[in-house]
């Protein structure tokens, strides 16, 4: 019943380092929090330059 | 620099903000990427294992572990709380918190997984077979189970053997009416239906079936689904599992812990300690501070403290 | 009017607590403005997506999924889910850790926000012990030794599938969904933490 684009019904790629040993799937995901998050950090918010009172009409989205 | 007090209601200067409208773009966004990555990657299904499933794949160590049930030499068979007596179970010091919780599941093994089913059974050999058994001493049926246990487990491969020199007893015959029994599926359901009629409750046949290596520790270990192998956050196939549980796993890699006896008591209080660490981490000494010395809020606020206004 | 019944108590301590616009603002202090903060409302959003997806998955129990392609389409959006709301959740968390957002008083909205994590924890748990194939007969198996480990086993017994999957679909959830409230409750009610070098005290008052 796998209906995917992607198959991932095939045993993991396992990446060991020392103690350490990762699947390629928990490892993607992982990585993708990192890159989320600094992203978050260094990607300019839309309007984030109007500090003044009075730029309330201005919308954010 | 504009001081405030952070307890204190902001009385600074506000932006405009659309609170409805931020919570369901969220859900209308998040909702397109759950249901585009399902239709990507959909997700994994490994078939259930059944007690038929084992004796079919891997009859030896059926017999063997069914042996082992008879001697009490198995993992459930020599569990402790909650299912029998027949260990301490794990403890920290004077932390023996298995223990303490006492026996709240009874479990015999031998009983539970062999002699109960096959009384149950149509097979007039592994009954009688069975009668001599229950007739016999403890001491008896230990030295049969134990002598059939470790010839089978020297034969390898093989599920029944010869008795020349008649010190198996009777359990030769009950290990092959059980082996039938498996093979027909009518195990899975005894084991099942032993309690209550309409069962959703494992217990017995999953804890017969987790004393099998040879099959169902096999078929995990296969998959990296090992305690040893970071198998806590590891997921069938190659789907990604429950990476959140990485510190969980972790101890169970590493020295004195992946050797010791009270591995999973040792790091359930670590982990209970560290969440409570987390909890509390605000009251945390130097740890709390770490946000003021490595200043990465300076990147979230840049446009902040660029700003004349916080520098009123 | 300020009787002493309960009901008046109760008004006083929940509804007058707040204003509607604390409740449902449209405007947030300026230094609001970053990708950062996004990540609170993203794993509602996620959140929304579970209950959502699992509220389709009970309702034609729980073996459904394995012979049904829209069953096991409707998993697979229950469980892609599940990974976008830790992802977020834990993003989130780094988050106000960076932000020192315990602040002003502010040391509940922390510490529900952990508890709101464990519940999660939890509650995903016994969602992978209840997917009625290998991997939850595997999971089961060797999680009793943990819980055994603890003396919790003894209640709460990792190979009882029906009691995984009640707890799944009630207790856990509800325990969830009602912490999760009480953490928005009080991000609303005390604001968002402000910068970090504008408080008057450099420690910050977390208590």
């Amino acid at each position: 019943m796998q209906l995917a684009l992607i198959n991932l019904n095939h045993p993991a790629h396992y990446f060991s380092f020392g103690p350490f040993a990762i699947s390629g799937g928990n490892l993607a995901i992982i990585i993708a929090m990192c890159v989320i998050f600094i992203a978050a950090l260094f990607i300019p918010f839309p309007h984030s330059n109007n500090f003044s009172q009075d730029d309330k009409k201005e919308d954010r989205k | 620099m504009m001081k405030v007090d952070p307890a204190k209601k902001w009385s600074g200067p506000m932006r405009p903000y659309d609170l409805v409208k931020e919570i369901v773009v969220a859900i209308v966004v998040i909702g397109l990427l759950a249901c585009g990555l399902a239709a990507l990657f959909s997700s994994p299904d490994e078939k259930a294992v059944t007690l038929k499933s084992w004796v079919t794949a891997a009859p030896a160590d059926f017999a063997q572990v069914a042996t082992g049930e008879l001697a009490g030499t198995t993992g459930s068979a020599g569990y402790g709380a909650p299912y029998n007596t027949a260990a301490k179970g794990q403890h920290f010091g004077f932390i023996k918190l298995q223990d303490w919780a006492g026996v709240r599941i009874p479990i015999n093994p031998a009983n539970s997984f062999v002699v109960e089913p096959l009384l149950i059974s149509n097979d007039a050999t592994a009954i009688a077979a069975v009668n001599t058994w229950k007739a016999a001493t403890a001491d008896q049926r230990g030295k049969w189970a134990n002598a059939y246990e470790g010839a089978l487990t020297k034969a390898g491969d093989k599920t029944t053997l010869p008795d020349p020199n008649n010190s198996f007893g009777p359990v030769p015959a009950m290990i092959d009416g059980l082996s039938m029994m498996a093979a027909s599926g009518a195990l899975d359901g005894a084991l099942l239906t032993s309690d209550s009629t309409l069962p959703t409750n494992f217990t017995k046949p999953m804890l017969f079936l987790a004393d099998s290596d040879g099959y169902f520790g096999a078929l995990a270990t296969k998959q990296h689904l090992g305690g040893d192998q970071w198998g806590v956050m590891n997921e069938t196939g190659s789907w990604p599992g429950q990476s959140w549980l990485w510190l969980f796993s972790f101890w169970y890699q590493i020295d004195p812990f992946k050797s010791s006896d009270n591995a999973d008591t040792i790091i359930m209080l670590i982990m209970a300690l560290l969440t409570l660490a987390l909890m509390f981490l605000p009251l945390l000494p130097i740890i709390r501070r770490i946000p003021y010395k490595i200043p990465v809020h300076r990147l979230i606020w840049r446009n902040w403290y660029r700003s004349p206004a916080s520098k009123q | 009017m300020s009787s002493q019944s309960w009901t008046g108590r109760a008004r006083r301590a929940t509804l007058e607590k707040f204003k509607p616009e604390d409740l449902l603002p449209e405007e947030q202090p300026a230094y609001v403005a970053s990708w950062v903060y996004v990540f609170g409302v993203a794993t509602i959003a996620a959140l929304v997506m579970l209950i959502a997806s699992g509220l389709v998955l009970t309702l034609n129990g729980p073996a459904w999924w394995h012979t049904s392609s829209v069953g096991h389409y409707v998993n697979s959006v229950h469980l892609w889910s599940v990974e976008l709301f830790f992802v977020f959740m834990v993003v989130h968390l780094w988050g106000k850790f960076w932000m020192a957002a315990w602040r002003g008083r502010r040391l509940a909205t922390w510490i529900t926000g952990v508890v709101a994590f464990m519940a999660s924890i939890m509650t995903a748990f016994t969602g992978y012990l209840i997917q009625t194939n290998f991997d939850s007969q595997w999971i089961a198996s060797e999680a009793k030794d943990g819980f055994n480990s603890m003396g919790i086993g003894a209640y709460f017994n990792a190979l009882n599938t029906g009691q995984a999957i009640l707890l799944h679909v009630s207790l856990l959830p509800l325990a969830l969904g009602g912490i999760v409230a009480w953490h928005i409750i009080l991000v609303r009610r005390k604001g968002v933490v402000p910068p970090i070098d504008n408080d008057v005290t450099i420690e910050g008052s977390s208590k």
